[in-house]
């Protein structure tokens, strides 16, 4: 009953949803090590070494130096095999997501995607966009599974020092590793922001949606739209939070002049904590916000951005 | 009997489904606010054949039945009303009597435009004085040399101002009443036609409802569609048609409203309970799904018995009556759920109530509706 | 280029889904039926790829009868013929991965394109799967492809933005949903769609034993949202947003 986690290393940083997959195997219970590959991998190595894992093996070999699901896969499937691990767990990432079955289908594994928890020597995962949970049973000798970082939270170093050691890489040159196109921006993205400060209605013109913009910056937070600003075209079609716009769950979701209608409400309900600011009691915003606030967003925002440079 | 859909008409359901949400939906709220109808919609259902379900595929149609007619129009009119009737009085009121009465020739050159969506099409029928009285008709139509000369005015148009073709009606010959009127097809550039003032309305205020204006306006002889004389026949037959089209547009105007005030049912709460807990709620939403659902049967009823060739003349009153009514009382208890809400702009409930009066007005009131079905029962 | 398409049929995502009481199933009595999303965008791009180099599309469906409906609407969307694989059995990822690795043997595309994960049971995992139990190549969530000799390079959506990676053909590809635009069924096409060739097989007739590896006991309601509370002033907000819910 031993886990292999794959923490994740990208243009030689350590992703923090390695620290969430760590948390996650921990909550499983039993041993774990832990595999991390590609450039820099050494150091990230290193770094992962007080956190309670057995063996933290890692490999900075061409044949892994860049991330393909190919080559990786098999690198993972071969430590597998020499140590005979019963699961293995990543990051929900878009790369825990597309090599993770593959490895599944390597093995001959059953797995889980997106765990949130354990159930015994079952997982949970929700189903049909977060509206059920499913209890799932794998029934081979290895289950892998992506885990939803947001499920744990992340681990801190517990003491003792783990061994380091070089995984064998395994190679794959049907595929290969061009570059990287990042998006460079100075807000975070909608769907990876932990704070969204969203502009409804009630912003009504250009200068509103300035204001709503200046706290996001202030708090290092994306911007997100109801609906009807985007029909006003105050602000781009892919900032719309909603049924058919973004889905999305920070931190912290401020709607600004936002009336709550359902459909925006869908698209944001499950975020962790909900402000709402909006001058009419009524609006049923409130009705899903932790906090709500009564007040013109027009003299809120900037009470509320003094408070919070106040604090930081 | 089988009342479910066929694999195509249930096809036909979730492309018309899927359009509507994707890309009438989004614009429905704006183009009701401005009055103007989005003309690239026109030519995008063209593209996928919903300017020409019901016709054969050598006329540029889908070549599809009746039923999958209305399946579209109700899909469309239940996000937006307008964009139903800009359909439907397309399809039922100009492509239906020129498929049915005009010659090869008319078929050939004015359908094809007409069903891809290049064109759209009305019918020139009502006039100040000739409302539910269709036969009381001023405008006329004399024939000098190769043109007839049309003269007169016809109101409340539907898709009047952007129309490229007209059907018109109008008095050939005075003395022979309502058997002397003929049917025309009349392009929209001829000499001496215009289009006057465009009305602002309740509801359907995206879709054109305009005034057509014939002043020595000169069409060439051969565009008579049927025989001289034919004119009444004409436009009774085509409104028999109509009728299914608007029965539609009611009966998705009244969908649309009932799937607005179920879903605000569930999500709403007040004293502590969603309002579908409550059963004055549950009452209103379920006697409005009873009525709509038998709305549907009479409706694809009779597009069911044009298909089969029947006479459906009783049954499209029927079905337009009742769709009519029950779009009424859909719309009225929708806004009832909503509360406020539903009398702001905010939800589309308030535009599904706006647009829900039509339907018991136009393409025959219901009044004539009920004159249709009791002359069926009482005539010898 | 023979493109291969898989398509599953999901319950409408627009319709929020209702749990049986005893927690064996959602209940779908009412739903209606749909192609699953992202596979249309797959679709699309075989589709598109084919008009313009040439081909054929072949779509590949699993499950009870009623696939057909589904099969057919992928078809009115262009598609030139199409496999249902009968079965009532529910499947897991890694037993469809094994049915369409055998439907793949049988019909030796260049090309296997699908959507990167099914609204449903949202696993995003049979596509992977598959490419690894054929021991193929594999670009998921694409948000561009473009097809070279034998080969294509394919950009993909990431965290955070885009990579690029190239990969030999035959190869599987899944679709995010940048991809394309999906065309809607013009009714010409659904008309066409009628009479186009649905090939009906069972596990038995491709000699796969297709067993699931994994099994749902259960499904529950997720915790509702606790009711919030109204805070008086700005600083009040501020002050719960540091100390209570520590967000700040």
């Amino acid at each position: 009953m031993s886990t292999l986690v794959i923490a994740e290393i990208r243009q030689s940083e350590l992703r923090a949803s390695s620290y969430n997959t760590i948390a996650a195997a921990k909550a499983k219970g039993g041993d774990f090590d832990i595999l991390l590959l590609g450039k820099g991998s050494a150091a990230g190595a290193d770094a992962l070494k007080e956190f309670g894992a057995g063996t933290v093996y890692y490999s900075e070999a061409d044949a892994v130096a860049e991330y393909t699901a190919e080559s990786y896969a098999k690198t993972v499937a071969a430590l597998v095999g020499e140590k005979g691990y019963t699961a293995v767990m990543m990051g929900a990432t878009t790369t825990g997501k597309d090599m993770i079955p593959r490895l599944g289908g390597l093995l001959g594994a059953g797995m889980v995607s997106d765990v949130i928890g354990f159930d015994g020597a079952n997982y949970l995962r929700p189903m049909f966009a977060g509206n059920a949970i499913a209890t799932v049973e794998v029934n081979t000798p290895v289950a892998v599974m992506t885990v939803r970082e947001t499920a744990f939270d992340a681990a801190a170093p517990s003491g003792g020092v783990s061994a380091v050691a070089e995984a064998t890489a395994v190679g794959d040159d049907r595929a290969k590793f061009i570059e990287y196109r990042l998006t460079e921006s100075s807000r975070p993205d909608l769907g990876a922001a932990s704070i969204i400060v969203s502009a409804g209605r009630g912003v009504k013109d250009a200068d509103g949606v300035k204001q709503v913009e200046a706290l996001a910056d202030l708090l290092g937070a994306a911007v997100g739209a109801s609906r009807a600003v985007v029909d006003e075209g105050l602000l781009p079609n892919d900032l719309q939070v909603g049924q058919t716009g973004k889905i999305v769950a920070p931190d912290l979701y401020i709607a600004c002049g936002i009336s709550g209608a359902i459909q925006h409400v869908a698209g944001m309900k499950d975020s962790k904590v909900i402000v709402a600011i909006n001058k009419d009691e009524e609006a049923p915003i409130f009705e899903v916000a932790d906090y709500g606030l009564v007040a013109d967003f027009a003299k809120a925002i900037p009470e509320f951005m003094e408070k919070v440079k106040a604090i930081k | 009997m089988d009342f479910g859909l066929t694999d195509i008409q249930r096809m036909v359901r979730d492309t018309a489904r899927k359009f509507a949400a994707e890309e009438v939906a989004p614009i429905a709220a704006a183009m009701d606010k401005s009055a103007k109808f989005e003309m690239s919609l026109v030519k995008k259902m063209g593209e996928l054949g919903f300017m020409g379900v019901a016709y054969p595929e050598e006329y540029g149609g889908a070549g599809m039945d009746y039923k999958c007619y209305a399946i579209i129009v109700e899909e469309l009119s239940s996000v937006c009303a307008s964009t139903g009737v800009v359909v439907s009085a397309h399809s039922s009121l100009c492509c239906d009597p020129i498929y049915k009465f005009g010659t090869e020739e008319q078929k050939k050159k004015y359908l094809p435009p007409l069903l891809s969506g290049e064109m759209l099409g009305c019918l020139g029928l009502t006039e100040p004085g000739a409302g539910s009285d269709a036969a009381n008709q001023k405008t006329t139509a004399r024939l000098d040399g190769d043109e007839w000369v049309i003269n007169g005015s016809k109101i409340f148009i539907t898709n009047g101002g952007p129309a490229g073709v007209a059907v018109v009606i109008a008095v050939t010959e005075k003395e022979k009443g309502s058997r002397g009127l003929s049917a025309f097809i009349v392009p929209t550039d001829s000499p001496g036609f215009r289009v006057g003032k465009e009305e602002h309305k309740l509801g359907i205020r995206a879709s054109s409802t305009a005034e057509l204006l014939f002043e020595d306006c000169r069409i060439p002889k051969e565009n008579l569609l049927g025989k001289d004389g034919d004119g009444f026949k004409i436009a009774l037959t085509t409104l028999d048609g109509g009728r299914i089209g608007i029965a539609a547009q009611a009966l998705g105007i009244a969908q649309g409203a009932l799937n607005a005030a179920v879903a605000y049912s569930k999500e709403r709460v007040q004293f502590g309970k969603p309002l579908a807990a409550f059963q004055a709620i549950q009452w209103k939403l379920a006697e409005c799904a009873t009525d709509i659902d038998a709305a549907r049967l009479l409706t694809y009823r009779a597009a069911w018995m044009k298909d089969a060739g029947m006479r459906f003349g009783t049954q499209s009153a029927m079905a337009k009556l009742f769709a009519a009514e029950t779009c009424m009382k859909a719309t009225r208890e929708a806004i009832q759920v909503f509360g406020g809400y539903g009398y702001v702009d905010e939800y589309p409930v308030e535009r599904f109530y706006r647009d829900a009066k039509i339907t018991e007005i136009y393409e025959g009131t219901s009044e004539v509706q009920k004159i249709v079905i009791s002359r069926s029962l009482t005539s010898d | 280029m023979k493109i291969l398409v898989p398509v599953r049929r999901v319950p409408n995502p627009d319709i929020k889904v209702r749990l049986k009481s005893d927690g064996s199933g959602v209940d779908t009595e009412g739903v209606n039926f749909l192609v699953n999303p992202f596979d249309e965008y797959a679709i699309e791009e075989a589709v598109q790829i084919v008009e313009k180099s040439g081909g054929e599309v072949v779509l590949v469906s699993i499950g009870t009868a009623d696939c057909e409906e589904t099969l057919r609407a992928g078809l009115a969307l262009g598609a030139l013929r199409g496999w249902l694989v009968e079965t009532s059995e529910v499947l897991d990822s890694a037993a469809i991965a094994d049915v369409l690795a055998a439907v793949y043997k049988e019909e030796s595309p260049d090309l296997v394109i699908t959507g990167k994960q099914s609204v449903d049971t949202d696993n995003n995992q049979a596509a992977q799967m598959l490419a690894a139990k054929l021991d193929l190549p594999q670009a998921c969530f694409a948000f561009k492809v473009e097809l070279g000799d034998g080969k294509a390079t394919v950009e993909r959506e990431i965290d955070g933005g885009l990579d690029v990676k190239e990969i030999t053909l035959p190869a599987v590809i899944t679709a995010d949903l940048r991809l394309n635009q999906p065309r809607y069924a013009a009714l010409p096409q659904i008309m066409k769609a009628k009479r186009k060739e649905v090939k009906k097989v069972s596990l038995g007739d491709l000699g796969v034993e297709a067993k699931s590896a994994t099994k749902i006991l259960g499904l529950s309601q997720p915790p509702a949202r606790a009711a919030g509370q109204i805070v008086g002033s700005v600083e009040e907000l501020v002050d719960k947003l540091v100390n209570d819910a520590k967000v700040l």
